[in-house]
């Protein structure tokens, strides 16, 4: 009877101890630093790109789009952001010319690119996009080598005056996923080879161009889709 | 032969964990899942992760296994102990678990296309736990004159 007694206490004794260790690991992991990973393998679901065709900038009223794959991670794409896009801006979008389309091309290359498309498309959900856009591009070479770069993100986040709670909440769910597949996806179907790649009235151009390359290109879709003159 | 139930009540209190870990993943209130090849994402952010569209798979483990736990550790009481019942209900509640752990499976495998070692893990568990069950009832079992 008192060797089945110990038997028992040594039994609750191993039990107590591994609720112990497990309570104290499920804590330890509340509590650390979320480092945050977003699934490269998912199932895009029609949810995930239902009225969504990518983050919009100029007039729905202009004649030409210029759909941008870009990758935040990318030198090359933050040259052109930073340098070339500015003067793009001014000259072609703000003047009514050219709808600006960007979409997510985050390649396998850069372990940091998949979380910054995700970090600015929670940003885009607090209407914060072109702010955190800025912010990544503009930041890169701070974030670029850090090993987690996710606690970079909700500090530019935060800056562009996002609610920290709600940006968490979406970092974590990974909830947009689907949506940087199917953009990757349809790059991909294009032809696109590498980060920036352009589609200017329906052509591809696999390569970062100057804003003066754009603007001539830009031009000639705006002549050819121009109505011929009366005669 | 308390020693079967011993070892059910602590795979049980394992698998609570396990479940907990990937319930807390779930929910936001851990980061990142610590899983070498990713797949633990890709299966616990798919639809399936859903049972029907309705409850976390994640959350279903928790609630069986905690009614396991409790029921091994009841089972294990001096009043219980000679009892057959106790190991009948083990049995039923971990065959159900391993089915309901070869459908997640098959989901896995075939519709997401992604494996993750922490399933990989509870399934394992779950297997242990139904052996161990299965052995307990046996022994319990009224022998043949």
């Amino acid at each position: 009877m008192a060797q089945a007694q110990t038997g028992m206490n040594k039994f609750y004794l191993v039990l107590g101890g591994v609720a112990v260790i497990g309570v104290g690991a499920l804590l330890y992991l509340m509590g650390k630093p979320k480092s945050v990973s977003i699934p490269v393998d998912v199932t895009v679901q029609t949810a995930d790109t239902a009225g969504f065709r990518g983050y919009l900038l100029g007039s729905d009223t202009a004649k030409v789009e210029v759909t941008e794959y870009a990758d935040y991670q990318c030198p090359v794409c933050q040259d052109f952001e930073t340098i070339q896009f500015p003067t793009v801006r001014q000259q072609l979008i703000e003047t009514g010319l050219v709808r600006w389309r960007y979409r997510d091309f985050p390649l396998d290359m850069h372990p940091h690119s998949r979380v910054a498309a995700h970090a600015a498309a929670c940003a885009d959900e607090q209407g914060k996009f072109r702010e955190m856009h800025d912010a990544l591009y503009r930041n890169q070479a701070q974030w670029s080598p850090m090993r987690n770069a996710a606690g970079a993100f909700s500090d530019y986040a935060k800056a562009a005056g996002v609610d920290g709670a709600k940006y968490d909440a979406c970092m974590s769910s990974a909830k947009y996923a689907g949506r940087i597949k199917a953009s990757f996806d349809e790059a991909v179907k294009l032809g696109a080879k590498g980060t920036p790649n352009f589609v200017i009235g329906g052509r591809l151009y696999q390569t970062t161009m100057p804003s003066d390359s754009i603007r001539a290109i830009v031009m000639r879709a705006l002549t050819a889709a121009a109505p011929a003159p009366a005669q | 032969m308390t020693r079967s139930r011993m070892g059910i009540a602590l795979l049980c209190l394992t698998g609570l964990f396990v479940s907990l870990y990937l319930y807390l993943y779930k929910i936001g209130a851990i980061g990142a899942l610590a899983c070498g090849t990713g797949g633990c994402e890709t299966v616990q952010l798919s639809p399936q992760s859903r049972f029907l569209g309705v409850i976390e798979v994640s959350l279903i483990g928790v609630i069986g296994y905690a009614v396991m736990l409790l029921l091994a550790l009841l089972s294990l009481q001096p009043r219980f102990a000679g009892r057959s019942w106790p190991a009948t209900l083990l049995v039923l509640l971990s065959s159900g678990a391993v089915l309901f752990t070869a459908y997640l499976t098959y989901l896995e495998l075939f519709v997401i296309h992604a494996i993750c070692r922490w399933c990989v893990g509870s399934a394992l568990i779950i297997l242990a736990i139904f052996g161990l069950a299965c052995y307990d009832r046996r022994e319990r079992s009224p022998q043949p004159a």
